[in-house]
């Protein structure tokens, strides 16, 4: 342990060593959001299928596994965030401002990393309450009626919990908003990991722009598709 | 008679490193465009010696594009916003008549102020002293033949070895980060065969020093690539951040 | 009192000479080494790579630049390439060969034994450079490339791109942080040398300014190392950068010094032509472009005139109606013909009326040929950054249109005359590189100002200190000396008086003034009338500096006017020396040209078609000698000491490269 402590400690005290934790902590929230965005499509296949999901989540590992999941991504979230908001600070000692400020090609998603990825933050601590602590609303009552009748065994109705969620204006708007500046956020965020981690050269160049482009729009469109379904369109009414 | 041009100057005036800094405007009439952005600066600089006033300071030595000493961001922008030159190399023909054109030094705490445009940019020496360089003693050389080295890798290296040390980079920066220059010379060594033994040293000590030198951190903007006037490639940074993880994995772990 | 120099060439044949000097030379124990105290004075390749070797030796050295760092010394200017006789191309090099090409380049003025010796070391350089990283162009089977460069038949120049200056200093800095960062030298940027301080004859310290607060502060040191660079810019306009000066070198003169062959100076074919009053510099156009470029001119001065109006394109001329005089004059080495002789030939052609530019003043260096024999993409890979700097300044695209140039000042032959350990006649001042006189002669041939540098600082000096050092006790002068305060006060009352003069013209104004008189008179072409008229004009303009300059601001801080009047003050004095010793060298050599000495018609080694009328004519009888020249104070006339030069060798020839 003393080894590996060494270790982190000397990534953690480095400049490219934090960054390195931002890039690998990033990694993991992108692969989350695939894995999240796969499951929040199941919306569109059907109630059965998305309470399926949500029940099978919440008994993986005999119910451990959401726990480590979650605990998982708080650490990441944390460790994202502390690392971010650490090199934010020392960027922002490092330079006296310009009387002219002037930018040469720097794209507007790559200068508010911060503020983009704060909103993210505040919409996500919102996403928790809304959905997973479903404080101020009714929806930890919602029962799945078809399964109990099916089965007999009572569980927790997801699906209509979305549908009910989604059919308020302005929850929808703060979500879309959200998923607009997670765009942007990973827009320059999934190519820069790649340059962190020291894997981007010049003939990958375009390559990672293009990934990291398209990563940031499907997120995009995935995850405002169910709201927008359900606001605009009326799907699950 | 080549056409001239009449310009207002708004330029960073700074006695001392010490002294507070401001912003004063100058006239700068009949400059021929055929000039250099520095002989503009020569030019209105006579005038104001004539007048009894105290010249411009900037930095400046061969005025070709190689020694690196010159300095100014002119528009917010350094060494200005035509790509892959310095100042000095900036002609005036890329102004228009009328223009108003802002002057100010290299930014950055790293690059302490010594005199109006002139910047103390010693932490890049002391950063090369740190770790930057192949550890060979004079006459101790094999033949330089006796080691061939693939021409793409000898390509890769020069293209990074091209740097000038000038600091547009870290002006550049909205975090004043010293990354493209530190990941050059990591680079234009790390591409050699003769750079390898010390490689993993190298680029620890010269992060560490870098980051002593209170630069910024990069945030992948690439500001640096184009502000640089030899257009070194921001993929050295890449490369400098995986051999620093490696190397520092090494260090802790074998 | 004139005095014959001893030179202190070793005996023996002229291919050990050096061995053997070696061998001869002291040494001191490394444990003795420290004790020893080195001041180096210029941090480019000759400063730069002798503070770096000395400090690997054990010496403690002091190091100082007026640049902000070491790395921005101007050899990183240079160009083109470095030369070495390793042979690899197998076309008939060696290092004789170089020795005698490096010979006759410099027109039979240099010290044989040094130009022998210079290369020999010519091979350990480039061994010494590849492994400190330095990326020299290489070709596909991962070897070492080579050019041929002008006024040689074989391929023996190493380069990097077009920035072979660059990255060769790049390398020598990094080992010298190396040693900054053990503890070895202690690097002084932004510090000027402005005396030479002497105990009991001996050079023993230096008293520097801070550039950054104006402070006067003294150094001792058991031996000084002087590696300035040259004076090209007494001309004002030259290709050297703005801050190269001959301040440290003349303030060591002016302590007795001698300053050998100061009218032997480099102009360079290939740059930029001139464009308006405003210009502070000149831009080099590598040497190298003269392998793919033919120079012509038109054949007459109507067509020249017309190119002049504009009333005609380049391009439009025909082939018949091109004179392209290089090939035509030297045919053997053709467009590769020597610099002296490149921008004679360019000049000539001018002052027949033939010029092309605005001003009358350029040749065309054209690409057309090549363009169509190898294609735009080879000569882009070849030549693209300095095509591209090029369009850059003057604006015209030199793939379409050719090139305009005319020659400009770039180096210079002449130095401090120093022996053969390097020493100047002050025991202790040793001078390196540019600073020195001793291995170019009269004309300097391209890609040899990097080898001789790096030869003086890395193999050199460092051998040949420790012939002085073993005859000093370390350590025995401080700066509490008497002599350091004497001349630290002496800076001070001169800073003051320059101060106090508040006249109305600026230092610039009257440094173009100079550099103008020493162009017209003392530049490609002298004569005994224009140099008299110039020794006239230089006083008179050294009389209105001293009570008419305007330096505002004070000696506290940074004071670049301050800075400069210094520099252009010591230009005032040095260029009246340089038409003293071209006065006095009735003859024409390499980059000295006396109109009244050249070959005519009724000569008969032009007769016997040796030489063509027009051509530089030497007089080996009465001038094989260095002209070392002492100070006597400024106005006065300097001593002519004298060193012959002896030939055991090689007998100086009739220089010709037809």
């Amino acid at each position: 342990m003393n080894a590996l402590s060494r270790c982190l400690c000397s990534y953690w005290s480095s400049s490219i060593g934090k960054k390195l934790v931002v890039a690998l902590t990033g990694l993991a929230l992108v692969l989350f959001l695939a894995g999240h965005l796969t499951g929040n499509l199941l919306v569109f296949v059907g109630q059965k299928a998305f309470n399926d999901y949500a029940e099978l989540l919440h008994h993986a590992l005999h119910g451990a596994g959401v726990w480590i999941a979650r605990i998982g991504l708080l650490s990441c979230v944390t460790l994202h965030i502390v690392a971010t908001i650490q090199l934010t600070r020392e960027n922002k000692a490092a330079r006296t401002p310009y009387a002219f400020d002037a930018t040469i090609q720097a794209p507007k998603s790559s200068r508010i990393m911060i503020w983009s990825g704060l909103t993210i933050l505040a919409f996500v601590i919102y996403h928790l309450l809304h959905f997973t602590v479903r404080a101020g609303n009714t929806y930890d009552t919602y029962v799945d009626a078809a399964h109990l009748a099916n089965t007999g065994l009572t569980r927790h109705d997801a699906w209509k919990m979305v549908i009910d969620g989604f059919s308020v204006w302005y929850v929808v708007a703060f979500y879309v908003i959200a998923m607009t500046l997670l765009c942007s956020h990973l827009s320059h965020g999934v190519a820069s990991m790649f340059q962190t981690l020291g894997l981007r050269s010049k003939k990958s160049r375009p390559m990672i722009a293009a990934i990291s482009k398209g990563y940031a729009l499907l997120i995009w469109l995935g995850f405002i598709s169910i709201p927008l379904a359900i606001l605009v369109f009326g799907f699950g009414k | 008679m080549s056409k001239q041009l009449n310009l207002t100057l708004k330029v960073w005036r700074q006695d001392s490193k010490e002294s507070a800094g401001r912003i004063e405007t100058y006239p700068a009439n009949n400059i021929p465009e055929e000039a250099s952005f520095l002989e503009m600066l020569d030019i209105v600089n006579e005038g104001l010696i004539v007048q009894g006033k105290e010249p411009i300071h900037f930095d400046h030595d061969c005025r070709e594009g190689i020694c690196g000493s010159c300095s100014l961001t002119i528009n917010g922008i350094p060494h200005g916003k035509d790509r892959g030159v310095t100042t000095c190399q900036l002609h005036m023909r890329k102004f228009t008549n009328g223009d108003t054109i802002w002057i100010e030094p290299f930014r950055a705490k790293a690059f302490p102020i010594v005199r109006d445009l002139i910047v103390d940019r010693s932490a890049f020496d002391r950063i090369i002293a740190s770790g930057g360089y192949i550890d060979v003693r004079t006459g101790s050389a094999v033949d330089a033949n006796s080691l061939p080295i693939p021409k793409a890798d000898a390509d890769s290296a020069f293209d990074a070895a091209a740097c000038i040390g000038c600091g547009a980079c870290v002006a550049s920066c909205k975090n004043a980060s010293a990354m493209l220059f530190v990941s050059a010379k990591v680079s234009h060594l790390g591409h050699l065969p003769q750079g390898q033994p010390e490689r993993e040293k190298r680029v620890l000590a010269m992060v560490r020093q870098m980051d002593a030198e209170g630069f910024g951190n990069c945030t992948n903007q690439y500001e640096c690539e184009a502000a640089c006037p030899k257009e070194i490639s921001a993929d050295h940074i890449a490369r400098m951040n995986r051999d620093f993880a490696k190397a520092a994995a090494k260090e802790a772990l074998v | 009192m004139s005095f014959i120099l001893d030179s202190k060439v070793p005996a023996g044949p002229l291919d050990q000479k050096w061995s053997k000097h070696k061998m001869d030379s002291k040494l001191i124990n490394p444990a003795n080494k420290r004790k020893y105290t080195i001041i180096v004075v210029g941090s480019g390749l000759a400063g730069g790579a002798a503070a770096a070797t000395l400090a690997e030796l054990g010496y403690q050295v002091k190091c100082f630049c007026y640049q902000d760092s070491p790395r921005r010394a101007h050899s990183i200017a240079a160009q083109g390439g470095i030369n070495a006789a390793k042979n690899y191309r197998n076309d008939g090099d060696s290092t004789f060969r170089l020795f005698y090409d490096t010979l006759k380049g410099g027109d039979f003025r240099s010290r044989e034994a040094n130009v022998y010796r210079l290369a020999e070391v010519s091979t350990a350089i480039i061994d010494q450079c590849v492994a400190q990283g330095v990326p020299f162009a290489r070709e596909y089977g991962g070897l070492l490339d080579n050019r041929s460069f002008g006024g040689a038949q074989v391929s023996r120049t190493f380069y990097a791109r077009g920035q072979t200056g660059q990255q060769l200093l790049i390398g020598c800095y990094q080992a010298l942080e190396k040693e900054i960062h053990k503890g070895g030298v202690k690097m002084f940027p932004r510090t000027e040398m402005l005396d030479l301080v002497l105990v009991d004859g001996q050079a023993k310290g230096i008293v520097v300014r801070d550039l950054n607060t104006g402070k006067i502060s003294s150094h001792a040191a058991d031996a000084v190392l002087l590696a300035t660079g040259g004076y090209g810019n007494v001309f004002f306009l030259s290709t050297n950068a703005m801050g190269c000066n001959v301040t440290a070198a003349w303030r060591a003169a002016k302590k007795g010094a001698l300053f050998a062959n100061p009218c032997y100076t480099q102009i360079h074919p290939t740059c930029i032509p001139v464009s308006g009053e405003y210009q502070s510099k000149l831009t080099l156009m590598s040497e190298s472009l003269r392998n793919d470029g033919r120079v012509w001119a038109p054949r007459t001065r109507e067509l020249a005139e017309k190119i002049r109006k504009g009333q005609l394109s380049p391009n439009d001329i025909a082939e018949d109606d091109r004179d392209y005089y290089l090939e035509r004059k030297y045919p053997s080495f053709g467009n590769l013909a020597p610099r002296d002789i490149s921008s004679r030939a360019a000049k000539e052609a001018c002052d027949d009326g033939r010029g092309v530019a605005p001003t009358g003043l350029g040749v065309y260096l054209d690409f057309r040929d090549a363009i169509k024999r190898l294609g735009e993409d080879t000569i882009r890979a070849r030549y693209g950054n300095l095509f591209q700097m090029y369009e850059k300044i003057a604006g015209e695209d030199p793939y379409t249109r050719p090139m305009m140039i005319y020659p400009a000042v770039h180096y210079t032959m002449g130095g401090l005359w120093v022996d053969y350990n390097l020493m100047s006649n002050i025991p202790g001042l040793h001078v390196l590189g540019e600073a020195n006189f001793s291995d170019h002669g009269a004309n300097r041939l391209g890609a040899s100002a990097l080898m001789q540098g790096l030869a003086d600082g890395y193999f050199v000096a460092p051998t040949t200190v420790a012939n002085y050092l073993a005859t000093q006790k370390p350590g025995t002068v401080t700066t509490d000396h008497p002599e350091f305060k004497k001349a630290e006060a002496e800076i001070n009352a001169r800073t003051a008086q320059m101060l106090a003069i508040g006249g109305k013209r600026t230092v610039d104004s009257f440094h173009r003034d100079l550099g103008k008189i020493i162009w017209d008179k003392c530049g490609m072409e002298r004569s005994a009338e224009g140099l008299h008229q110039a020794l006239k004009e230089i006083p008179a303009i050294r009389e209105e500096f001293w009570s008419n300059v305007r330096i505002p601001g004070s000696g506290a801080g940074a004071n670049m006017e301050l800075e400069k009047a210094g520099r252009v003050a010591d230009f005032l004095e040095f260029g009246e020396l340089m038409c003293h010793d071209a006065l006095n060298r009735e003859e024409s050599c390499g980059g000295h040209f006396r109109a009244e000495h050249q070959y005519t018609e009724s000569d008969p080694e032009v007769q016997a078609g040796k030489t063509q009328p027009g051509e530089a004519k030497r007089h080996d009888d009465t001038f094989a000698y260095v002209a070392a020249w002492q100070f006597t104070g400024a106005g006065n006339a300097p001593i002519l000491h004298k060193e012959p030069l002896t030939f055991e060798t090689l007998k100086p020839s009739v220089r010709s490269y037809a």
